[in-house]
């Protein structure tokens, strides 16, 4: 919904004031940060107005008081706080170059619908703020993790010279650690023999069975479902506690196999949900028209069925691959020392000898899951488009 | 033509009539003649047993790998054999004493627990018994293993007496050669080590009767020797209890005056020796190892744990206790669960409301902004969803540390002074930062998919109606989009009561979970059964939740991704 407000130049009565409203709440930080909150309150309100006065009525140009500003922010930056300064100071300078002209010609209004009142305007943007703020925390844990893992120190935070962006402050000595070190190998063949093992046995298992609870008759077909999705509902320090009294009573706990077998049973779920999404859209008269033409039901399933619903399987069965790489409760019940996987390996690093080889890690694993987001997602578009030219 | 059309008429007249005859007598039948009816039940009774055949391979994967292990959880919750397994004729014979009197048991029960104690110490069972039974009463644990190292001393009163009167039994060969079966005793002799197993031990015909105790010691000491030492039966010595159980037979009714077989005068001479030899008192005897065995409370929670079964780890597990009067509170300081309980739910609670805070107005933006702009917004909640629950929480633990990321730039910006750094970690301010992070896709997902199904003309009409912005959110927008807050929150609510690694890395002592005590008992204090019972408390809690979120949503209905 674009709304075409017509736009106008603002008074200075407006403008002016809440440019130096936002100059007042950064220089709280500043402020308090050199030591006296209310100095920064009405150094940040005054200077903000002053600029913000001099740009629209004297410099008049809007590219040129952008510009000068941006580059009067990074050097005053640099001047105070040398280079960790100057990318602050570019920003604010560009931030307030913006805001000033945004509020200055009325751009603000332009896409929002023209009867809203001030009050809702106001409103529109402060929530804006506030999702902004909320994707700010979903994404800042994983995005913190990622420089911290070039750390030079041991430390889990960021040292003066990282700030400095000192070369001296980074390196790549807890990737050479991960690589080197032996623990953490083994935890990553490990998960590497594990996962894989796991997935092929819930997908197969698990694409088979959605295939029959998506007949028009199936017997008890709710219970089954319910039977079959428990594993993801089950807390699983219960599924964890469970397999480990049951495993070590019928010898498996602590062996290969049934750490397989508990993953696979955890990842089912997954791939039935999500194939048994992708066989609602599946048109049976398809199946109905290649018996019809002498195809056998095994070649109707490879040749007809499975290839359309390969992307709803593929990424049932990344789900199950993840659920098995990224668990660590059940191994650490269900296996022993030989089955230590890569999630175990980084529980331990983080309850006992906390090492920075940790956030290597976990940089690594977050380029992965990056990778099977894009796999995930463009499979999920292939099956749409593919469902849009089926007639359902 | 004309001359064609009375034949015509008349077969196709005759086809009509015998279709309408069939409708009105017989059944409709199928192409291949048989009844259209069954016909199709056949087809679709084909179509279900198909169907069932798809499914069952994956049913009963998921039955033996998964179901199986929660109902054998579930039975341990209430399984107590070990007691009954380790005491069996104590427990047996207790089952006659009054447990509400202020009698201690008598002499024949301290016999059996004996003849028990012995046994499991030489299987090094006592000590198991012991601590199964501390999680009761706090003091039995020592008392079985203080038991355990003394009990053999009580025995050997009989023994020395017996080697003294005759150095006859002193060894093993003498005792089988009256003891063992003639055809043992032969394939003993021929035995030797490198023959793999040795024969298994036989008893002399008419032994069991004549001398009914020893024979029970006997043989499960020579088939702990055999079995579980695998040491050559004759050259060990019998236990002392053998020949406590001997002198037990021998001055009791039955006697040995009749005997003629072999070693008839050894037995005979000792039978009358038997009669003056010093006696044991147990019940004195266990006093001297410790006065405990004679305190009520410890034969009290014996008795109360003699069944198989029993409801005390579920009591354990809400803070009550079993005893001879009944159910009763713990003490107030060993009054752990229901605290635990309830803080698990305070917390659970305190999560979803922060995701359903923080999960509105993400969903409701994703919602009403423009396709191309939401999904590029869906990405940044789709990639904490999919990066890996280790990796979230190293990155929670290290930004909330007093040395971390947002103590830092606290500290920096000047909000905090460095020496009273914020306690954000290993406490339960921890726990509901991180946890609120971990789980808000699985709010956002749900509110979303319901928010992309209401109009925004509703809202346009409401507001045209005269409504304030608030009045049409809260009286239009609001009431659709409850069932997408429905979902969310038990699927948070959910995730969360059950919720191990988190807490347990950021939690501290006072931000954990439920889970992080289940984990504790099978993993560090070994009380499975305890473990088990809370283990299916929260069980039953989420199945509840789970039926519910059946009735509001559908299993079928949720979405990944």
């Amino acid at each position: 919904m674009v709304a075409l407000t017509p736009i106008s130049r603002t008074e200075t009565s407006f403008y002016v004031p809440v440019v130096a409203a936002f100059g007042a709440f950064f220089g709280i930080f500043i402020g308090t940060g050199q030591g006296s909150l209310i100095a920064g309150v009405l150094g940040g309100a005054i200077l903000m107005a002053v600029i913000a006065f001099v740009l629209t009525k004297v410099v008049t140009n809007e590219k040129a008081g952008r510009w000068g500003l941006t580059l009067f922010g990074a050097l005053g930056g640099f001047a105070l706080a040398g280079l960790p300064g100057l990318f602050i100071g570019t920003f604010f300078g560009w931030f307030f170059g913006f805001l000033i002209f945004w509020l200055y010609e009325g751009r603000y209004r332009a896409k929002v619908a023209p009867y809203l009142t001030p009050g809702q305007v106001l409103w529109h943007f402060a929530f804006r703020t506030i999702c902004g703020s909320i994707f700010v925390f979903l994404i800042t844990p994983i995005l913190v993790v990622m420089p911290l893992s070039f750390n030079a120190q041991d430390f889990f935070t960021f040292t003066p010279e990282m700030l400095r962006f000192d070369p001296e402050g980074y390196s790549l000595k807890h990737y050479r650690d991960f690589f080197t070190n032996d623990a953490w190998q083994d935890a990553m063949k490990n998960s590497l023999r594990i996962a894989p093992m796991a997935t092929i046995l819930s997908v197969t298992f698990g694409t088979l069975a959605a295939i029959g609870l998506s007949q028009p008759h199936v017997p008890f077909r709710r219970a089954i479902m319910a039977i079959l999705i428990s594993p993801m509902i089950v807390p699983l320090i219960i599924s964890a506690a469970g397999m480990y009294f049951f495993y070590s009573r019928i010898g498996l706990q602590g062996t290969y196999i049934g750490v397989v077998l508990a993953h696979a049973a955890l990842g089912i779920p997954f791939v039935i949900i999500t194939v048994t999404a992708t066989l609602v859209g599946f048109d049976n008269s398809l199946t109905r028209a290649a018996a019809n033409m002498g195809a056998n039901p095994v070649t109707t399933f490879f040749r007809v069925q499975m290839p359309l619903i390969l992307p709803g399987v593929i990424s049932g069965g990344l789900f199950a691959f993840i659920t098995s790489f990224d668990e660590v409760v059940v191994v650490l019940f269900v296996g022993s020392a030989g089955q230590k996987t890569l999630p175990w390996q980084m529980f331990i690093g983080l309850r006992e000898q906390i090492s920075p080889t940790i956030l290597a890690v976990a940089t690594i694993l977050v380029g992965i899951s990056i990778c099977l987001l894009t796999v995930v997602e463009m499979l999920r578009r292939r099956s749409e488009r593919m469902r849009g030219m089926s007639p359902t | 033509m004309s001359d064609a059309t009375p034949a015509q008429t008349a077969s196709s007249s005759a086809a009509e009539a015998r279709i309408a005859d069939a409708a009105h007598t017989g059944p409709m039948l199928a192409a291949d003649g048989t009844p259209l009816k069954k016909s199709l039940n056949r087809a679709l009774r084909l179509q279900k047993m198909r169907a069932l055949a798809l499914i069952a391979p994956l049913l009963i994967f998921v039955l033996v790998t998964f179901i199986a292990p929660i109902a054998d959880m579930l039975f341990r919750s209430v399984e107590n054999e070990i007691v009954s397994e380790t005491l069996p004729s104590t427990t047996q014979i207790l089952v006659e004493w009054d447990a509400e009197g202020t009698e201690i048991p008598g002499e024949p029960v301290f016999e059996a627990l004996y003849d028990d104690m012995f046994f499991a110490k030489e299987a090094k069972l006592h000590t198991r018994l012991g601590s199964r039974l501390n999680y009761e009463l706090t003091g039995v644990s020592s008392l079985f293993r203080k038991s355990g190292r003394k009990v053999e001393d009580m025995g050997e009163v009989y023994q020395d007496q017996f080697e003294d009167l005759d150095a006859f039994w002193k060894t093993n060969e003498n005792w089988a050669s009256f003891m063992a079966s003639d055809g043992w005793v032969a394939a003993m002799a021929d035995w030797k080590k490198a023959d793999g197993a040795q024969p298994a031990f036989e008893l002399r015909e008419g032994v069991a009767e004549m001398l009914p105790a020893t024979s029970v010691s006997y043989l499960r000491f020579a088939d702990f020797v055999q079995n579980v030492d695998e040491d050559n039966l004759y050259k060990e010595d019998p236990w002392a209890i053998v020949y406590s159980s001997l002198h037990k037979d021998l001055t009791g009714e039955n006697g040995v005056s009749s005997y003629t077989g072999p070693a008839a005068v050894e037995l005979k001479a000792a039978a009358t020796a038997a009669s003056t030899f010093e006696t044991v008192n147990f019940s004195e005897a266990f006093q001297k190892i410790d006065k405990d065995w004679h305190d009520l409370e410890v034969w009290q929670t014996l008795k109360v744990y003699t069944p198989k079964y029993t409801s005390g780890y579920f009591l354990n597990a809400v803070d009550r206790q079993k005893s001879v009067e009944g159910v009763e509170k713990r003490p107030e300081n060993q009054r752990i669960y229901g605290i635990l309980f309830f803080r698990t739910m305070v917390m659970s609670v305190a999560i979803t409301l922060s995701c359903i805070l923080l999960g509105y107005p993400v969903a409701w933006i994703l919602a009403n902004l423009p396709a191309r702009q939401a999904n590029l917004l869906l990405i940044l909640v789709l990639l904490p969803f999919w990066t890996s629950l280790l990796v979230r929480t190293s990155a929670w633990k290290v930004m909330l540390q007093q040395q971390g990321v947002i103590n830092d730039t606290l500290v920096w910006l000047g909000i905090v002074a460095t020496d009273d750094r914020l306690a954000l970690i290993n406490n339960q301010t921890g726990t509901i930062i991180a946890m609120t992070h971990i789980l808000l896709p699985f709010m956002i997902l749900p509110l979303y998919s319901v928010m992309q199904t209401i109009q925004p003309t509703y809202l346009r009409a409401a507001k045209s109606l005269g409504a304030t912005n608030w009045t049409a959110f809260w009286r239009v927008y609001f009431p659709q989009s409850i069932p997408g807050i429905g979902a969310g929150s038990i699927l948070v609510f959910i995730l969360s009561i059950g919720y191990y690694i988190t807490p347990e890395i950021v939690g501290g002592t006072s931000g954990t979970f439920i889970s992080n005590r289940i984990a504790y008992h099978i993993s560090s204090s070994l009380n499975w059964g305890l473990g088990a019972a809370l283990g299916a408390i929260l069980l039953a809690a989420v199945l509840l939740l789970y039926y519910a979120y059946d009735k509001i949503v559908g299993i079928d209905n949720v979405k990944l991704g």
